[in-house]
């Protein structure tokens, strides 16, 4: 969900004048909330959450809960203070993926310059399909009606000159709504913001320009590149100074595959044991490994998280020699890199396995070990594997697991 | 302490002697290099991070002997600064004065007593020419993984057997083994161990190329085990890594039904033209055909590219992918005239040998083996 700051100014029309606005952004909006809506309409107009039952974070809220100031990502159990008479939804991954699959089928029909960026957003290109299908706003409207009539949940869409503006025209959209920023007004729409929305603003930059004084995208376009390169170091400052005058120069790349695939959890209780971890992170190695292989894709580079109990949160990644989908590959790089993490002596109270770098499997990968090669049963591991995903489709994932591979 | 040293011997061994200490140290003076002055006019220095000990003595004029412990990173990068003159080293109280032509530079000393005490080296157990065991390392740790997971492969097996030293590594996705010979001290001398492809490739470097003798020592079972190299002056000891090595030459095919022979050099330019269309981790394709080798890579809207060269083939056609990588670190290693591929069946990996005609015999001396990537 969009957690960008939003300025009450901005939210207005900007006028009509379509010419050179041919990205859109489609945001849904409380996606994994609106996916429970749609199936249990009886929840409508109440506050409801999807997370995790015990100690886990808010994936998702709809927008009566918001009210009540429960955010995503925030712990569930300062979500349920804030919001107790609130509905609590765990989450169903599988629904919430073929919902986003169907959608994003759907915005390929309208161009395939698509740029999927998460489970529930993408920018779209639609210089080329202007002919065929209209102006920007027309695809955008077709597109929301689409998507409610056919999903019932909506969507909402922002369309600007590039994507960065897009993307802020969506989240001033929200809920389900559009936002059209004429290329003529796109300066006027960025200075109504503050810095805090800009992409790439964190609460450190923030707090670096607030000491020059600099609260506002206005302030910030009016300050010159060297005092600003000065304050928040020179790549940052330049690209600020960029997005403050309304500049993004990066194209809409379709792509349509997940750039990451994660699993995290929260124990119940904040656990000491490295064992308890350890085989925490088997777990999670193997449920990431699973959605590689049933994805088709392999993963380069092997990251993880680690959050202590004092909610410090620490990240890890190492690069593979061959990109991979194999649970005991995936397990074995990162169990050493949770070794590798300094828990100043805590205990752990969240870990989180993710393969990034994704490929697809196909061409690309294929490299066996000498082992694997020289067996004459084959890719053994793999195929293992593959026999755990066939077990699983028939008797649930419970069903069987993997053992841990000794040192 | 007051020594005299002339400022190109303090610095090659100061670097080298420095060389290996670690970035964040342990215990404060693993950070240091320790100075010893020898009445006898030898000046010794040593370095240990518990792990790897370095020790070099270089001559030098001493009017007073003595000992002390300086900061190596910062010896190090003062001696390579100083302009080529002698250096006059005093140790007044608990400082370093280190005067070079007008340069002075004072160095705050750390405790010596606090030093541990440097393994020492283990007994001779055989010699071999520096430039052999050079090549012979070059080799075989291009296959030894950078990985840390599996700390087991980062290291590189020795098996000594009277005059025959045989080194292995693998990453698990290619194997290299060299065989080699030595002088051993007794002619019934045998050993197995396993060595960092780290420490070996530093031996290589900075012992082997000297081009004279390399004494090791390997000491195993005693406790410690340890291996020493020595030559030159410079001597380096390093812990043996610890575990049981897979058991990786049965992976060698007994025999290959097809084989090709290829001329190296325009065979790595080869592959090092048609994989600039190979994407990050995408394959090369090698089709062998009677007479010739096709390479290709690059498919459908990517960018593409192949090339032809002359080929031996002896038996059935074949054609196979790897990763462009792990091809040239085989090609590169062979360094012989001509490569003889060995194949069994696309799958299978397959080994690289060095020859030195096309229609010569191959020498096994130097094996290297790889997956090929299979089609998906």
């Amino acid at each position: 969900m969009s957690r960008g700051p939003r300025a009450v100014g901005a939210h207005r029309d900007w006028g009509d004048d379509e010419s050179g606005c041919a990205v859109l952004h489609i945001d849904m909006d409380a996606f994994f909330a609106s996916c429970e809506l749609a199936r249990r309409p009886e929840l409508r107009g109440r506050p409801v959450i999807v997370g995790g039952r015990d100690r886990g974070v808010v994936l998702a809220a709809t927008y009566e809960a918001r009210a009540f100031g429960v955010r995503s990502a925030m712990p569930m159990t300062r979500a349920r203070v804030l919001c107790p008479q609130a509905v609590v939804v765990p989450p169903d991954h599988h629904l919430y993926h073929d919902v986003s699959r169907s959608v994003m089928e759907l915005l390929g029909q309208v161009t395939p310059i698509v740029e999927q960026i998460s489970v529930d957003e993408a920018f779209l290109d639609v210089s080329g399909a202007r002919r065929r299908l209209g102006a920007p706003t027309a695809i955008g409207a077709a597109l929301r009606e689409r998507i409610r009539a056919e999903h019932g949940v909506t969507a909402s869409v922002g369309i600007a000159k590039n994507k960065f503006v897009a993307k802020l025209a969506s989240t001033h959209a929200k809920p389900d709504g559009m936002m059209l920023v004429p290329v003529a007004a796109t300066i006027d729409f960025l200075h109504t913001l503050p810095v805090g929305a800009l992409w790439g603003v964190g609460e450190r930059t923030e707090e670096a320009l607030a000491r020059w004084g600099i609260t506002t995208v206005e302030q910030l376009a009016g300050t010159d590149l060297l005092s600003l390169q000065s304050a928040v170091g020179s790549v940052t400052g330049a690209h600020l100074h960029d997005l403050a005058w309304g500049r993004d120069p990066r194209p809409v790349v379709p792509g349509r595959e997940e750039r990451s695939i994660g699993a995290e959890t929260t124990f119940a209780t904040d656990q000491h044991d490295a064992r308890v971890v350890e085989r925490r992170v088997l777990e999670l190695a193997d449920r990431v490994a699973a959605r590689m292989r049933q994805q088709g894709v392999v993963a380069r580079t092997v990251a993880v998280k680690v959050r202590t109990s004092d909610f410090r949160t620490l990240s890890r990644s190492r690069t593979l020699s061959a990109p991979t989908d194999v649970a005991r590959e995936v397990f074995l790089v990162a169990r050493e890199l949770v070794a590798g993490v300094d828990l100043r002596g805590l205990p752990v109270r969240l870990v989180g396995v993710r393969g990034e770098n994704l490929q697809r499997r196909e061409g690309s990968v294929g490299q066996l070990t000498l082992e694997e090669a020289s067996d004459p049963r084959g890719e053994s591991q793999r195929e293992a594997e593959l026999a755990l995903d066939a077990v699983r489709e028939r008797f649930g994932r419970a069903a069987i697991g993997l053992g841990a591979p000794t040192r | 302490m007051k020594f005299t040293v002339e400022r190109d011997v303090l610095a090659e061994a100061v670097t080298w002697t420095a060389r290996t200490l670690p970035t964040r140290p342990p215990a404060p003076v693993l950070a240091g290099v320790r100075m010893e002055a020898d009445a006898s006019g030898i000046l010794n220095l040593a370095s240990f991070d518990y792990e790897t000990s370095a020790r070099s003595e270089v001559p030098a004029e001493v009017a007073e002997p003595g000992t002390v412990l300086v900061s190596g990173r910062l010896l190090a990068e003062i001696s390579r600064a100083l302009p080529n003159k002698p250096v006059d080293v005093t140790l007044e109280g608990s400082k370093v004065v280190l005067t070079c032509g007008t340069s002075r530079f004072t160095l705050l000393t750390m405790p010596v007593d606090e030093y541990p005490t440097l393994p020492s080296m283990p007994d001779l157990s055989g010699t071999v020419p520096g430039e052999v065991l050079a090549a012979a390392i070059a080799q075989v740790t291009v296959a030894a993984s950078r990985d840390d997971t599996l700390p087991l492969l980062t290291g590189v097996r020795v098996e000594i057997d009277g005059e025959k030293i045989t080194l292995l590594a693998t990453d698990r996705y290619r194997l290299a083994l060299r065989e080699l010979t030595w002088t051993p001290t007794s002619p019934g001398f045998s050993s197995v161990a396993l060595i960092r492809a780290r420490t070996l490739n530093d031996v290589a470097r900075s012992l082997g190329a000297s081009g004279g003798p390399v004494n090791i020592g390997l000491s195993t079972g005693a406790g410690m085990d340890l291996v020493g190299f020595e030559a030159g002056g410079r001597r380096t000891t390093s812990q043996l890594v610890d575990g049981d090595y897979p058991p990786v030459r049965r992976l060698f095919a007994d025999s290959s039904p097809i084989h090709a022979v290829v001329a190296s050099a325009p065979l790595i330019d080869a592959v090092k033209r048609v994989s600039l269309v190979a994407e990050r981790n995408t394959s090369i394709r090698l089709s062998f055909t009677e007479g010739q080798v096709v390479l290709d890579a690059g498919a459908g809207d990517d960018a593409q590219a192949s090339e032809a060269l002359e080929a031996v083939l002896k038996g059935e056609d074949i054609s196979l992918a790897f990763n462009p990588q792990f091809l040239l670190d085989g090609l590169g290693a062979l360094n012989t005239d001509f490569v003889r591929l060995s194949f069994s069946h696309p799958k299978k990996p397959v080994e690289f040998t060095g020859q030195d005609s096309l229609d010569g015999e191959d020498d096994s001396s130097y094996r290297y083996l790889v997956v090929p990537i299979r089609f998906a």
